[in-house]
C-alpha cells in the first residue's frame, strides 16, 4: 500500500468509529432542511394590526374584514380607545395600528374623501415598512373597489386605473423554499467541511500524535491529502444526502444536471475544507480551531446572499461579499436549480472558486510546520 | 564520525530571551543506552524535539546517524524512532490498525509488517489483543506496545521522552527488558527519565541543569567522582543547584 493509501485507510477507520462524525453528517442535514426552510421566509406574515375605530359604520367593518382576510394580518385588538392602541404598540403586541376616525363612511360618501392614519412600530424595520406597504396596497384597493360600486350607473366617470400583472420567471410559484433549500445546502457543505477538518487535525495536535508523524518521513503533502480526501468525500456524501432530502421533502429537482452542481462542490470543497486546515495550523486546542472557524462561517453565512440580498448592500460590504467563497456557490446553485444553468454559465464562478482552492490550499501546505 | 549516533556540539535553543537549551556539546556512540537526566524544565525535551527534527536549533552544531541537524532533517527521520512524553498511539485504532498505520508511514511493505507484526506481539503476548482498540489497553501495555511500534521500522537510533511515566515498578521493569533487547539488536537509545533506579541502567549518562549539562559520566563513574552511594544522591546534589523552575 501507498503511503497515501496508509493514511487514507486511517483516516476513513477513524471517521466511522467516530459517532459524532457520523450523527453529525446524518442528523445535520436532515434538521437544517427541515427546518429552516420552513421558518426562514422572506416574506412578512403575522403582522399584528391594532384597530382603533371611532366610525363603527358598515363601511370600517367592511374594511377591517378585507384585511383580516388576506391572511398577512392579525387583527390583534378592535377598540375606540386610542390609548388602549398605543399600550399594545408600546408592549411590542401591535406592529400596526390603524386608526379609522370618526364619521369616515360619511366624509366618504359625501365628501368623497377619508382620512385614515396607520401608526407604526419600527422597531423590527423590515416588518414595519413592508406591513406598512402592504396595508396601504389593500387600501387603495379598497378604494377603488368602493368607487367603482358607487360610480357603477355612471360608466362615462369609471375612473382610470393601470392593472400590472405579473409573470414570475423561474420559480412560477414564488415558492420560498425553492430559494431557501439551495442556498442551505450550500451552508450545511460549508459548516461541515471546515469544521471537521480543523478539529480533527487539531486533535491529532491534542492529542500528541501529530508528532509522531513529524518525526516520521512522510511528506507534507500525503499527510494533507490523506486529511483532505476523507473530508471531501464526506462533503459530497453530505450534499448528497441533501438533494434527497430536497426531492423528497420538498419536491425540489434541479433543472440543471447534477454533475453540474457536483462539479462545482467539488471544488469549492476544497476552498472550505483548505480554510479549516489552515484554522487548524494556527489552532493549539479544538476549542480555538472551533472559535475562530465559527468566526470565519459566521461572516460567510451572512455576507452570501442567503439571509440577506446582496444587491441592497453598500459598496464596500459587497466587496466582502466578492472574497465570500459562500456567494459563488449559493449564486451558481440557485441558477443551476432554477435556472438550469450549465458548467459552460458557471465557468466565470468556477474558475474562480479554483483560484481560491489553489491559493488556500497553497497557504495551508506552506504554513504547515513539521519543526517549530 | 561512523561510530557516533549523536553529536553536539554548543547546540543552543532560544525561546525569546529564555535560553531553554545552553550550548550543550555530547557525543553519544553507536549501540550505547544513553541516560539523559534533569529536572523538570531543565531543557531534556526541548534538546531532544532538536535531534529528532521536530524542533529546528538556534545555534551549534549537531548530528544524528551522521546527518546535519539543519540540512539532512528529512534523512534522519528515515533512521529514528521517538517515543514522545505523551501517549503517541491511537485509541481508536486497534493494536494491528497501529502498528500498520505507523509501519506504512515508513513505508515498509504490507508483507514485511504482517511478518514483523506477528513475532513482536508474540513477544509482547498481545496475540489476543491484537484486535482490540488501544484504548481499550492498560497503560503498561500501550507503553510497551508504543516502544515496539517506535522501533518497529528497525531504527538505528531510537529517542525515548519520559517512556516509564506513571507505569508500575514491575511493568518498568519489563520496559527495559525491551530496551535492552533492542540495544542488542544495535539500536542506538536515547533516553530521558526522572528515574534513578533507570538511570543505573544506563551505559552513560548525562544531568542537565538549566539548560546545561552538568556532569556526563557512567553511572558508576559518576558516583565515585561525586563520593556518593546512588544515582539519586547524585541528582539531588547538583539538580539543587537549578535556578529555573518548570516552566
Amino acid at each position: 500500500m501507498s503511503k497515501l493509501g496508509v493514511i487514507l485507510s486511517k483516516e476513513f477507520r477513524q471517521i466511522i468509529r467516530n459517532p459524532a462524525i457520523i450523527r453529525l453528517i446524518f442528523i445535520m442535514p436532515v434538521i437544517q432542511l427541515l427546518v429552516l426552510p420552513n421558518a426562514a421566509d422572506y416574506e412578512i406574515k403575522n403582522i399584528n394590526l391594532q384597530v382603533t375605530d371611532h366610525d363603527h359604520s358598515a363601511l370600517s367593518r367592511r374594511l377591517i374584514d378585507n384585511i383580516s382576510a388576506t391572511g398577512y394580518f392579525k387583527v390583534i385588538g378592535y377598540g375606540s380607545d386610542r390609548n388602549q392602541a398605543m399600550v399594545a404598540i408600546e408592549k411590542d403586541k401591535a406592529d400596526l395600528i390603524l386608526e379609522i376616525p370618526h364619521n369616515f363612511e360619511r366624509d366618504l360618501i359625501r365628501e368623497e374623501s377619508a382620512r385614515l392614519m396607520l401608526a407604526v412600530n419600527a422597531i423590527n424595520g423590515v416588518k414595519a415598512s413592508l406591513g406598512g406597504a402592504y396595508l396601504n396596497n389593500l387600501l387603495r384597493q379598497f378604494n377603488g373597489d368602493i368607487r367603482t360600486e358607487w360610480l357603477q350607473p355612471d360608466r362615462l366617470q369609471k375612473p382610470f386605473s393601470i392593472t400590472t400583472t405579473f409573470t414570475n420567471w423561474f420559480n412560477p410559484g414564488m415558492n420560498y423554499k425553492y430559494f431557501m433549500v439551495p442556498g442551505i445546502l450550500v451552508l450545511l457543505l460549508t459548516m461541515v467541511g471546515m469544521n471537521l477538518t480543523a478539529i480533527n487535525i487539531v486533535r491529532e495536535k491534542e492529542i500528541g500524535t501529530i508528532e509522531q508523524i513529524n518525526v516520521s518521513p512522510i511528506k507534507k503533502h500525503h499527510f494533507i491529502l490523506g486529511k483532505l480526501i476523507p473530508f471531501w468525500v464526506l462533503g459530497l456524501v453530505v450534499l448528497t444526502i441533501g438533494f434527497l432530502i430536497a426531492r423528497l421533502v420538498y419536491g425540489i429537482v434541479p433543472l440543471g444536471a447534477y454533475w453540474t452542481i457536483y462539479v462545482f462542490a467539488a471544488v469549492y470543497l476544497l476552498v472550505i475544507l483548505g480554510m479549516g486546515l489552515l484554522v487548524s495550523t494556527f489552532s493549539a486546542t479544538q476549542q480555538q480551531a472551533m472559535l475562530v472557524s465559527f468566526f470565519i462561517m459566521m461572516i460567510f453565512i451572512l455576507m452570501g446572499g442567503l439571509y440577506t440580498s446582496i444587491d441592497s448592500m453598500p459598496e464596500w460590504a459587497k466587496w466582502i461579499t466578492r472574497i465570500n467563497p459562500v456567494t459563488y456557490f449559493i449564486e451558481v446553485m440557485r441558477r443551476v436549480v432554477l435556472k438550469g444553468a450549465n458548467l459552460g454559465d458557471v465557468t466565470k464562478e468556477l474558475s474562480i472558486i479554483l483560484g481560491y482552492a489553489l491559493l488556500v490550499n497553497g497557504l495551508a501546505i506552506l504554513s504547515y510546520r513539521k519543526r517549530s | 564520525m561512523q561510530d557516533r549516533a549523536i553529536t553536539a556540539e554548543k547546540l543552543t535553543k532560544k525561546f525569546g530571551d529564555f535560553t531553554a537549551v545552553d550550548q550543550i556539546s555530547f557525543e553519544v556512540s553507536k549501540g550505547e543506552i544513553f541516560g539523559f537526566l534533569g529536572a523538570n524544565g531543565a531543557g531534556k525535551t526541548t534538546a531532544m524535539r532538536m535531534f529528532c527534527g521536530l524542533s529546528l536549533p538556534t545555534s551549534g552544531v549537531a548530528t544524528v546517524g551522521g546527518f546535519d541537524v539543519y540540512s539532512e532533517n528529512e534523512k534522519i527521520k528515515n533512521s529514528i524512532g521517538y517515543m514522545s512524553q505523551r501517549f503517541s498511539l491511537y485509541d481508536d485504532l486497534s493494536v494491528i490498525e497501529n502498528i500498520r498505520f505507523y509501519a506504512g508511514i515508513y513505508g515498509m511493505s504490507s508483507k514485511a509488517i504482517r511478518v514483523k507484526a506477528e513475532h513482536i506481539l508474540k513477544g509482547l503476548e498481545l496475540e489476543a489483543e491484537k484486535n482490540m482498540l488501544v484504548g481499550s489497553l492498560p497503560l503498561g501495555w500501550k507503553q510497551k506496545l508504543a516502544f515496539s511500534v517506535a522501533i518497529f521500522h528497525e531504527p538505528r537510533i531510537v529517542f525515548l521522552d519520559e517512556p516509564t511515566g506513571g507505569v508500575d515498578p514491575i511493568t518498568r521493569r519489563e520496559f527495559w527488558q525491551l530496551i535492552y533487547e533492542a540495544a542488542g539488536e544495535g539500536i542506538t537509545v536515547f533516553v530521558t527519565t526522572h528515574y534513578m533506579d533507570e538511570a543505573e541502567y544506563c551505559n552513560r549518562v548525562s544531568i542537565m541543569v538549566d539548560g546545561r549539562i552538568e556532569a556526563l559520566d557512567t553511572p558508576t563513574g559518576m558516583k565515585k567522582h561525586m563520593g556518593v552511594g546512588s544515582m539519586n544522591e547524585v541528582f539531588l546534589q547538583l539538580a539543587r543547584k537549578a535556578t529555573r523552575t518548570e516552566n
